[in-house]
């Protein structure tokens, strides 16, 4: 005679369960199975307020191990998990289901303009390099070893603080309009990282890199179509920091 | 589920066995001109920061110029239907209409062809491909100029 106390437990249970029926649509690339890149459609039970990552994550553990895809930290800081999730390059790992719709499947794809080595990973090679090029390291006219600290005044760490914000995610390079159409072009994330040094007090190599950034595929190729801007995830002003560059440049001849 | 034998990643034999695997993986779609360690580092020069001032600065004379001669041409004085062969030739007997519309020509043809550079930079992928468009951008460009200029400078109002 207990049967109608556990029905009424059980449906308590259901009215509070937080799990939702979400699909997500993943872009599978499988080398050694297809040239075709697909999709593919997984349901899965999970609370809303979860992010993508986890998700991605119950489908790996639990329904195919096969799917490939990057993270370290998964808290947003390491910068491994970007990709294009319903269109917008993001963090797997800081955006929530609940605020992507998840009554309509929730596409991720890999990011764009790099080349897809399986599933959702890509080469990020062409997107280091760039980095490499503009010198992303202090340099001072002073060769040796300091005796003590490189001291600078609060303004003028304020000057540069926005643009060392950057985890090197690439969610705003392979977001860029420009950089898809052309690997050569630094992208958004090397002019930062340039930016970053050039107005940093500390740093006396700012000259050579204005002159590597004034190159034909440098600041100049940049289209102001704000991109870069709403995919980062650390909520740099990235087209603000090209913009400043750009200025310094002109600034600098006349 | 049904039956069918499907691969690890969901993709099923369409017909008969794949042409890839393991040891013969299909090849990676490699993005258009990548940056690699053998990129050519910074060219010196200036070039395309005074090719974007340009652009900035001759819009600016643009908007002014170019409003200012769809309003005359085609609005004041009974719009579009008074335009003829006196008409022209009345507005280019007086200097200021014939530094206006060179000014015009010149720099509207100049932010046009430098707008298509960009273009032609931004989405063709091969050398031989810029090569080829830009030439035939340069020559357009430049027999517009000329023969605009010259038509300007040498008008006869008096042609038979």
């Amino acid at each position: 005679m207990a049967t109608p106390v556990l029905d009424k437990a059980e449906a308590e249970a259901q009215a509070a369960s937080p799990y939702i029926t979400v699909t997500f649509r993943v872009r599978r690339f499988n080398p050694e199975v297809s040239a075709e890149a697909t999709w593919e459609d997984f349901q899965l039970e999970i609370d809303p307020k979860e992010r993508v990552l986890d998700g991605l994550h119950k489908i790996k553990w639990d329904m195919d191990g096969s799917l490939t895809f990057r993270r370290s930290c998964a808290h947003g800081i390491c910068g491994s998990d970007a990709m294009r999730i319903n269109g917008k390059n993001r963090l797997a790992c800081k955006t929530l289901i609940k605020d992507i719709n998840p009554e309509k499947p929730i596409t991720i794809e890999p990011i764009k303009g790099l080349s897809v080595l399986k599933d959702l990973v890509v080469d990020m090679e062409p997107f280091f390099q760039a980095y490499r090029d503009v010198m992303p390291f202090l340099i001072t006219k002073d060769t040796n070893e300091p005796t003590r600290e490189r001291l600078q005044s609060a303004e003028d760490r304020e000057r540069f603080d926005d643009t060392t914000k950057c985890i090197l995610c690439a969610a705003c390079t392979s977001s860029c309009p420009v950089f898809w159409n052309d690997g050569q072009y630094f992208g958004p994330a090397a002019i930062v990282n340039a930016h970053r040094f050039i107005f940093d007090s500390r740093d006396d190599a700012g000259e050579q890199r204005l002159e590597i950034l004034n190159d034909k595929d440098g600041v100049w190729r940049c289209r102001t179509t704000f991109n870069c801007t709403d995919a980062c995830p650390r909520g740099i002003e990235v087209t603000k920091a090209i913009q400043e560059v750009k200025r310094a440049l002109i600034t600098r001849r006349f | 589920m049904s039956t069918t034998e499907t691969t690890a990643s969901g993709i099923g034999p369409v017909e008969g066995a794949s042409l890839y695997d393991v040891d013969n993986p299909a090849p990676v779609i490699e993005s258009p001109r990548k940056r690699t360690n053998k990129t050519p580092k910074s060219t010196r020069g200036n070039f395309e920061m005074y090719g974007w001032l340009f652009m900035r600065l001759s819009g600016i004379v643009l908007v002014v110029l170019v409003l200012g001669h769809l309003l005359i041409q085609l609005v004041l004085d009974g719009g579009v239907t008074k335009v003829g062969f006196a008409f022209v030739a009345g507005r280019w007997a007086s200097p200021w209409w014939q530094v206006w519309d060179l000014a015009m020509l010149w720099l509207a043809m100049l932010h046009g062809a430098n707008g298509l550079r960009t273009v032609i930079n931004d989405y063709a992928e091969q050398a031989s491909t810029r090569l080829w468009l830009k030439g035939l951008l340069y020559t357009a460009t430049v027999f517009t100029i000329l023969l605009g200029t010259l038509v300007i400078f040498t008008f006869d109002p008096n042609i038979r």
